[in-house]
């Protein structure tokens, strides 16, 4: 069993990294979830497993990822703190640690309002830096957030979260991606980025903190698979800007599944070019067998060992 | 259907209840069953007065103020039309018709406006059926 | 102040059920200054019963009661006459007022007219928002005045989250998102830097263990 996340030596070595998104199937049908990882086996560094996203029941991110990892591919496990408390995600990451995960990504999750459950209570007993800050002490110092040590072997995870550049002002968003990586953040992934200026402005202030320097940034982006789910995404989904010079080219395309991803493939030659972006990725949306093409056509292929 | 309604008319005496005045004067009829209560202001026409009169058994009300920019004291009218609007919809949440409530705006000089809007209101309570709140008169007056 | 909002009028029959002396008690604290609970709204309310089980073919007997404060057992235990003489009794009190008096008339049953819904206050005309969580733990010097527990949605600590776009929070409604509020009034205070503090988690061990208490009993006075 591997020590260290594979993800983080890669990164680490200053290779370029790629990493997807997969999302659990709404039920107990793993047989789905190998179709998927077996499509971008080979063709990215790892693969997050999200936790309920937009606050749908879903298989557990934990199983998904063993799921997973049992298939070769290295595992990102996404932990929200919407549906537990600072117990329960301790004793899950305990057991993810032990189940042979090493990549945690800390996010607060999205509102129980937005998924299937709306009348749920959410928990939110920890925020995202706070659990990033958690995290990062049960491997370093090595112990609980009561303070009380954690006897053995350490469950030292690679430690990540995200960040949205394109939610509201960009100066305030890098104020709170500061305290991410103070919190012990050690990898960045980003909302999806269709708005590369809006992006590099982004980018232009966390470089002016150095917060480049002190941790791997990866940049989001997400291949669309046609102009109603473009507008959709423009119009309904918060946090999301898509310039409209986007949208009309998809529009316009006669093969708008085709257009979305040479859109993606440039925007990924894009954000290799900004400095800083040490990674790509990429949430094809209910589109994993996209991932390979994508990853061919950037230029990103063969992936190298880590 | 009512042949016997008991209807209760609380009328501002800057308008209405001058306007009920006037229609005596100019010997214009209109529907004998109301019961005219002078009151300063529509404003000062509590929810509670208005549930009294149902509770005690009056198959209509009607509350009648000043028109629109002319109540004196400035917008007593415009509140009780709001009232009246909640209790319209409370009386339906109770049990009674809302339509057995009814807000005018007249001016003074509206005599045989008033008489009008009295034979009309009249008119709609004699159509319905007697307030399920009466209490049946002694000789036998129940709802057929 | 407490803020409470009227049950509806059909839970309220519901309540009252087979019972025909119904002592209605108004609470002239806060629920009256929210329109809700004073002396004249049990005086409406009493009314549109009566008139209701009357359409019912019930006679239901009512006698209003006006109490200057339900949540202090000295006026509460002025209404122990008019408690006998009736079969039950509906506050139009807060939940603390419902509860003080089902403790002292602990023969007769107590109903709650209202449903309590936050500390709060008018923000515009009829518009009343929660402002406080009564969380026991103050950091509003650190927020610019502006709670994040209480008027952030998901009650972080350390945000904006992801969700928050153009000032408003992503759960809708138009509602602001707390920590742009933040923001904002902490770099009008030229106190901005205060955001990058990471705030702890928080110590939650005084809500959950039962009843939160205060003071010392009058004793050292």
């Amino acid at each position: 069993m591997n020590k260290v996340s594979g993800l983080a030596r890669l990164l680490e070595a200053g290779h370029f990294g790629v990493t997807c998104e997969i999302g659990p199937p709404k039920g107990v049908a793993v047989d789905t979830l190998s179709e998927k990882g077996s499509w971008v086996k080979g063709y990215v560094d790892a693969a997050n497993v999200t936790d309920c996203q937009t606050a749908v029941v879903r298989l557990s991110s934990i199983a998904a990822a063993v799921h997973l990892k049992s298939l070769g591919l290295e595992p990102v496990v996404q932990m929200t703190g919407r549906d537990r408390n600072r117990i329960a995600i301790q004793s899950d990451l305990l057991g993810a640690y032990s189940l042979g995960l090493r990549n945690v990504l800390c996010l607060t999750g999205d509102h129980q309002r937005f998924g299937n459950h709306p009348e749920a209570k959410g928990v939110f007993d920890l925020d995202s830096v706070q659990m990033v800050e958690m995290v990062r002490r049960m491997g370093d110092p090595g112990e609980f957030l009561c303070g009380e040590p954690i006897r053995g072997e350490l469950p030292v995870f690679f430690v990540g979260a995200v960040e949205n550049p394109f939610a509201g002002s960009p100066e305030l968003r890098v104020r709170r991606l500061a305290k991410k990586i103070e919190a012990g953040a050690k990898f960045i992934q980003t909302q999806c980025v269709f708005d590369l200026e809006g992006f590099r402005r982004f980018m232009a202030l966390v470089r002016a903190r150095g917060l480049d320097r002190r941790c791997h940034i990866v940049a989001g982006v997400t291949p669309l698979k046609s102009a109603r789910m473009a507008r959709f995404m423009r119009d309904q989904v918060a946090g999301i800007s898509i310039p409209d010079k986007v949208v009309n080219r998809i529009e316009a395309g006669a093969d708008p599944a085709a257009t979305g991803v040479d859109l993606c493939v440039e925007q990924i030659c894009e954000l290799r070019r900004i400095e800083g972006v040490t990674g790509v990725h990429i949430m094809a949306i209910n589109w994993e067998q996209v991932v390979p093409e994508i990853v061919r056509r950037a230029g990103l292929y063969p992936r190298p060992a880590c | 259907m009512n042949p016997d309604p008991r209807i209760i008319a609380f009328c501002c005496c800057n308008c209405a209840y001058a306007a009920a005045d006037l229609a005596g004067a100019m010997r214009a009829s209109y529907a004998s069953e109301i019961a005219i209560v002078a009151i300063p202001c529509t404003g000062a026409v509590e929810p509670t007065v208005v549930l009294a009169a149902f509770e005690e058994g009056a198959d209509g009300v009607i509350v009648a103020g000043c028109l629109d920019g002319e109540c004196h004291y400035k917008s007593g009218n415009l509140r009780a039309r709001e009232r009246v609007n909640v209790l319209r919809s409370m009386l339906e949440t109770i049990g009674l018709e809302p339509e057995r409530l009814e807000m005018y705006q007249v001016s003074a000089a509206m005599g045989t406006r008033f008489a009008e809007i009295a034979s009309e209101f009249a008119g709609r309570i004699r159509g319905m059926d007697p307030s399920p709140v009466r209490k049946p008169r002694g000789e036998g007056g129940e709802p057929g | 102040m407490i803020v409470a909002e009227p049950k509806s009028f059909g839970e309220l029959v519901e309540m009252v059920g087979d019972h025909r002396r119904l002592l209605v008690a108004s609470c002239s604290g806060c629920t009256a200054v929210g329109g809700v609970g004073g002396v004249r709204q049990a005086r409406e309310l009493a009314c549109a019963l009566r008139i209701h089980f009357r359409i019912r073919g019930v006679e239901l007997a009512t006698e209003v009661a006006g109490v200057t404060r339900q949540c202090d057992p000295e006026f509460v235990a002025e209404l122990d006459g008019a408690v006998d003489r009736n079969e039950a009794v509906l506050s139009l009190g807060c939940g603390v007022g419902v509860q003080f008096l089902a403790d002292r008339f602990n023969r007769v049953p107590v109903f709650p007219g209202l449903n309590t819904r936050f500390a709060g206050g008018l923000t515009a005309a009829g518009i009343w928002e929660e402002k406080c969580r009564l969380c026991g733990d103050c950091i509003l010097h650190l927020t610019g005045g502006i709670c994040p527990l209480t008027r952030c949605a998901k009650g972080i600590l350390n945000g904006p989250c992801g969700g928050s776009q153009d000032g408003l929070c992503e759960v809708g409604d138009g509602m602001p998102c707390a920590w742009q509020l933040i923001y904002e009034r902490l770099s009008s205070l030229g106190r901005v830097g205060l955001l990058e503090q990471i705030r702890r988690p928080r110590n939650w061990a005084d809500s959950g263990g039962g009843p939160r208490r205060l003071g010392n009993g009058g004793a050292g006075e």
